[in-house]
Parts: structure tokens; sequence; C-alpha cells
């Protein structure tokens, strides 16, 4: 008994490489596609307005409600030290460095990976993918590529929109609801966030959230059982792997980055 | 009727399709084993069988898009698993292939869809693009649908779009993955009777795939019936329903027993229900 | 096709959207605007510790940013830290007695080199080096100092 379930861990194991592998291997021939892919331009403009411009409302919301909190438990925790006038840098750096390219990367997974997940999970259930294989056009370079350079492309703007918003919605909480300084907000914000070194780094970030969460996405799409449970597996995989990712991501990206400093 | 000019050859009697020994595994089931059949250019040819026995991995086979485990698969002289990468989409590009439910790119429009292989392979002129499509649309009886999506469709006129698309490159063959499944009487009529008109005038070699006996040999010139995993019988419709075999006689007329059991293998009757009393 | 173009807007819109907060993270949140790409002249500085003091930290006269540190390097002969700053260029009038001190911003707050103009005509220049300095405080030596100079006095009486 004891043996049928070591068993079974292992071939689980065993699954995980194989589909890990697969991933890798179509990541192979979306790169070498991308060259070709560049003249479906008006594909990828497509693509960056289904997972760029329908996300927006999201990440702006979001990003919003997440400076204004910012703001507000900052000041409860920063007012027991007198040290009020760093609620901007507060504000700021959590936003630019962590909160902006992580956040926004979950929601990113959530809605745009999801729906990638599951449009190329059914293009693939219903022959669509095989149709074009017969037609001797190259799915992978027709469908995908142009799909993952709209990812890669859009979500660094997502995580600088997610910013730039929560900024402003922590400016009109600390200034406007609380009181505080206008000018030492803005001030002490200045001068403690620096362009290369917080900025950035948070894009750089970004930009590699894109390259893993859309990778995932496509991957799962492309991989999923061409049934209708099939695509849905898909679509909650993205999901949950895009989230862990991100998150593991996250810690060693910082690890690199911040300590430096 | 006169063969379009890039059909013939001076070869034009030799078949466009053969299968030397064909044999395809998918994990422990032997799909194909030793499948021996021949095409002939210009003629309806129809592959039936009992469900399951992997008629739709032929059509891939053909179309390369699986490799099988031993055997050779040749289409117009062409060693399909030899071939590179390159060599094979241009062989693809003369293949036309309908899908079971059409297939067709859920965000293109009718027209789109149609006009798709041409854009992709040819560098033709926008306005003759425009008149092929609506050609070969015409020639499915769908011209006028051509604004609409394909979700707007119903499944038999999805079929017929997908037939235009198929054609729209003016390939040497057709290949048809079970055509009249699914479909009401009418449809199925425009269907068969298109697959037939649409060989003949325009030269083609086709190949149908179905389990629809009555409609399948009403078009086809050859038929050929595969069952576990080999050809079990092959003729003219004719010498089809007229032929000794067992497994043939099950299929075209129907018969619930035959070589094609109506039990899945189980225990004993008897024993089953005694089992459980015990 | 009309579908096409509004949906190219709408995509233009996105990809201005987020290069505009990327403009607003730079001009508005960041340091950009100080001293970003601005031209500048080096010079350096020994002590004998600089305490917090790291790579781009603040240089200061009268509490105004007048540049940044560029690098700390380690002296092993005489055991002295080496301090390189770049100057911006239109600040170009400062002494060449000029001192710098290193000090703290506020009671705990970040380490920064702090400079005093001197007396002399001649200003510094690209290269030069500041004889004067002062090394950062150290908080536990102070206090080491401190509680040893209590003890001397508690044993003078």
């Amino acid at each position: 008994m004891i043996g049928d379930w070591f068993a079974a861990r292992g071939r689980r194991v065993l699954e995980i490489l194989v589909r890990l592998g697969r991933a890798h291997i179509l990541l192979y021939y979306v790169l070498l596609a991308l060259p070709s892919s560049v003249r479906l331009f008006r594909e990828i403009v497509r693509q960056i307005h289904s997972v760029g411009v329908r996300s927006l409302v999201i990440i702006i919301v979001s990003g919003l409600f997440v400076g204004m909190v910012l703001s507000l438990q900052g000041y409860n925790t920063l007012v027991h030290f007198g040290a009020t006038q760093s609620l901007g840098v507060l504000v700021a750096l959590s936003l630019v460095r962590e909160l902006g390219p992580v956040v926004s990367a979950l929601l990113y997974g959530g809605r745009a990976g999801s729906a990638l997940a599951a449009e190329i999970g059914l293009m693939k259930a219903t022959e669509q993918l095989s149709g074009m294989e017969m037609m001797a056009v190259d799915p992978i370079e027709r469908v995908v590529a142009p799909r993952f350079v709209a990812g890669v492309l859009a979500m660094p703007l997502l995580a600088a929109i997610f910013s730039a918003v929560g900024v402003l919605g922590g400016y009109f909480v600390a200034v406007g609801l609380l009181g505080l300084d206008e000018g030492a907000f803005w001030s002490q914000m200045q001068g403690k966030v620096d362009f290369h070194e917080d900025i950035g780094n948070g894009i750089l970030k970004s930009v590699v959230f894109g390259f893993v969460s859309t990778w995932i996405a496509l991957f799962q799409g492309y991989d999923a059982v061409p049934t209708a449970e099939g695509v849905s597996l898909a679509t909650t995989r993205t999901v949950v792997h895009t989230a862990l990712a991100v998150l593991a991501l996250d810690f060693v990206l910082t690890a690199l980055m911040f300590n430096k400093v | 009727m006169t063969v379009p000019a890039h059909h013939q050859n001076d070869s034009s009697n030799t078949p466009l399709v053969v299968l030397h020994g064909l044999r395809f595994v998918r994990g422990d089931r032997v799909i194909f084993d030793d499948v021996n059949l021949t095409i002939p250019r210009g003629r309806v040819t129809a592959i039936m069988g009992p469900s399951g026995t992997g008629k739709t991995t032929l059509l891939r086979l053909i179309g390369g898009q699986l490799v099988p485990d031993a055997g050779r698969i040749e289409v117009d002289g062409l060693d399909v698993h030899k071939l590179g990468r390159r060599e094979l989409f241009e062989l693809r590009k003369r293949m036309g292939m309908l899908f079971q439910a059409g297939a067709l790119l859920t965000d293109l429009d009718v027209f789109e869809n149609v006009a798709f292989p041409l854009r992709e392979h040819t560098q033709l002129p926008e306005s003759m693009i425009r008149d092929l499509v609506l050609l070969k649309l015409e020639a499915v009886g769908l011209r006028g649908a051509r604004d609409l999506m394909p979700a707007q469709l119903s499944g038999g006129m999805a079929r017929r779009v997908a037939l235009a698309r198929a054609i729209a490159l003016d390939p040497m063959m057709v290949m048809y993955d079970e055509p009249f499944t699914g479909q009401d009487p009418i449809s199925l009529g425009v269907l068969a009777r298109l697959v037939r008109s649409l060989n003949d005038s325009l030269g083609l070699t086709s190949l149908v795939v179905s389990h629809d006996v009555q409609k399948t040999c009403v078009i086809a010139d050859y038929v050929y019936l595969i069952a576990e995993g080999r050809v079990v019988g092959e003729g003219t419709p004719e010498q089809m329903h007229t032929s000794p075999s067992a497994w043939v006689q099950q299929f075209m007329h129907a018969n619930v027993e035959g070589p094609v059991p109506f039990h899945y293998p189980a225990l004993d009757l008897a024993t089953d229900l005694m089992g459980d009393e015990m | 096709m009309r579908q096409q173009r509004n949906l190219e807007i709408a995509v233009g819109g996105f990809m201005a959207l987020g290069l505009a907060a990327l403009f607003i993270l730079a001009m508005r949140v960041s340091n950009l605007t100080v001293l970003g790409t601005e031209k500048g002249y080096e010079v350096t500085a020994r002590f004998q510790n600089i305490g917090g003091l790291k790579e781009r930290s603040p240089v200061s006269v009268a509490g105004v940013r007048v540049g940044r540190v560029t690098g700390v390097d380690f002296d092993g002969k005489t055991y002295e830290a080496i301090v390189r700053m770049r100057l911006a260029a239109r600040y170009d009038t400062l002494p060449k007695d000029t001192s710098a001190s290193i000090l703290t911003s506020g009671l705990l707050g970040e380490q920064y080199v702090g400079l005093d103009p001197g007396g002399d005509t001649t200003p510094l220049k690209n290269g030069d080096e500041i004889r004067l300095t002062q090394s950062a405080l150290v908080l536990e030596r102070f206090i080491g100092q401190f509680l040893y100079n209590k003890a001397q006095e508690t044993d003078k009486k």
C-alpha cells in the first residue's frame, strides 16, 4: 500500500517534469517565431487591446484603492513616531518597488491570463489550431506569438499605471483627507525615491512578470485537454500558477535588486 | 468538363494517396495494423467503419500531423513523413481539409475566414482576393452570408463555409472528416451534393471519412471499410452491398449482431447476478 | 474595418496612458529632476570613518543638495576611506579649502556629506581632493567615550 503511494508521488513528479519540459519547448518555438510574427502588427495591436486595454478598469480601480489604503494605514503607524512627513515616501516606495509590479501582475494573471488560456484552449478544442496547421499556417506564429508580445509589452505599462494611480490615491488621502502638508508629501517622496533603483527595478520586475505570466497562460491554453473540462482546468491553473510564480519571482528579484542598497 | 491544368500530369492515372503497411499505436491501443489502401485521382473515395476505429486519426496521418509507427504514406508521389517542415507546409497547401465542426476561426467573419488561406499564402491584390472569395462562397451557396460571424451560422452552414475555405487555394485533394454527422436531412443532401459536384467540376480527389452509409454510398466511387485496425472490405458501393464478408454485411445493413458484438465483454450473466448475493 | 479603427485608437490611448504614467513616476515621484544626468565634476575626500555613508548618498552645502557620492574605496596603505563625489557643474565656486564632514540628517536618519566652504579664492576643480575632513560620528564610540569620561569623573571624586 505504501509502495503504491510512493509510486503515485513519483508519477506526479514525472508528470510535472514532463509539463515543465513541454512548456519550455513551447517557449522555444514562440521565441523562434517572434521575428516572423512582427509582420502581424495588426494582430499584436488587437491583442494589446485584449490584454491591456481591457484590464485598465481593474488596474486603475485597484491601484487607486491600494494607494489610498496604504496612505491611511501608513498614517496610522507613522503618527506614533511623529514621522508623518514620510508618508509620501512610504506610499511611493511601497507601490513602485513592490505593490505596483506584483499586484498588477496578479490581477493581470486573473483577468488577462485566464482569458488567454481559455481562448487558446477553446481554439484547440474546436480544432481551429489543427485547421490552421492543415492550411499550412503555423499556429504558434499566427496565434501564440502575437499574444506573447502583447503581454510582455502591456504588463509594464499596467504596472506603471497602477503605481501612478496609487500614488495619486495616496496623495488624495494624505493631503485631502488627513490634512498633511502637500509640499512635504511630494518633496520627501522626490528626495527618497530613486529613478534607477526604485522605478527602474520596479519596471524590470513587471517585464519579468509579464513574460512569465503570459507564458504560463499561453502554455496552459495550448496544452489543454481539448474538452470543455480541459479548458476550464487550464483557466484555473493559469490563475494559480501565475500567482505562485509571480510571488516566488518577486522574492528572488527583490533579493537580487534591493539588497545591494 | 476539363480538369484544371495543374491537376493534370503525365501520370494522371497513378493514385494520389497510397498507404503502405501503415501501423499506428496510441498508448497500448493499436489503432492501425498493416493498412494498405490507394486513393485514385479525380474520384470520391470513402473510408467507413465503426466508431472509434480512428478514422480521423487516418486523415491526420495523411496530412502529416501524426507520425506512423511503421509503414509509408505517399501523397502525389511524396513520402509525407520524410518531408522537411517547409516541404510539408507546401504539400499541405495543396490539400484541403474539412473538419467535423468546420473549425472556422471564431474572431473572423465568413468572408475573412474564406480569405484566410489566400491572405496567408498568396500576394494577390485585394480585388482579386475579393473575387475569389465570392466565387468560392457562390459555389457552396453562401455568398450572401459573407458578413456573418461563425457564431451566427448553423452547423450545416458552418461546414459549407469551411468547405469554401478548403477549396480556396484550388487544392488537388479535399479530405472530409465526418461531414454528415449530426445534420438535418436537407443539410445532408446539400453537403453530399456539394462534395460530388465540386469533385467533378474542379477535378478534385475527394476522401470522405464517414459512418453514414446511405449518403456516402450515393456519392462515393469506391469504399474502404476499416475495422479493428485493418481494411476488412473494399469495393464500389454496389460491390459492398452484395459482399459476402461478415464485417461488410453487418456494417452496410446496420445489423445489431455480427463481428462487432452487441455486448461489451463481461462475465456470464448468471455469475454476475449470483455474485451480488454472496 | 471601423471596428478595427476604434480598437487601434483604444490601444494607442492605452500605450499613451502607460507612458504618461511612467512619465509621472519619473518626474513627479522620483528624484529624476534633481541631478539626473547633469554634468558635474568629481572630487575626492579621505575619512577615518565614513559610518553609514554609501554610494548615492547626498552631498550638501548649507542644506542644499549639490551632488552625490559616486563611490567609496579603501586605501590599504593609510587605512583611510576614500570617498568620490560628483558635484553639479553649476556649483563651481566652492573654495579649495572647503571642509567635508559626514553628518546625519535628523537623529536617526541617513548619512550625507556636508561641505563647509573655506576662504580660499581658487575654486575646486575636477579631480581635486578635499583636505579638511571630519569623520562620521559613530554612536557606539560616542556612548563609550561618554561612559568612560563619566567613570573618570567619579574616580576623581
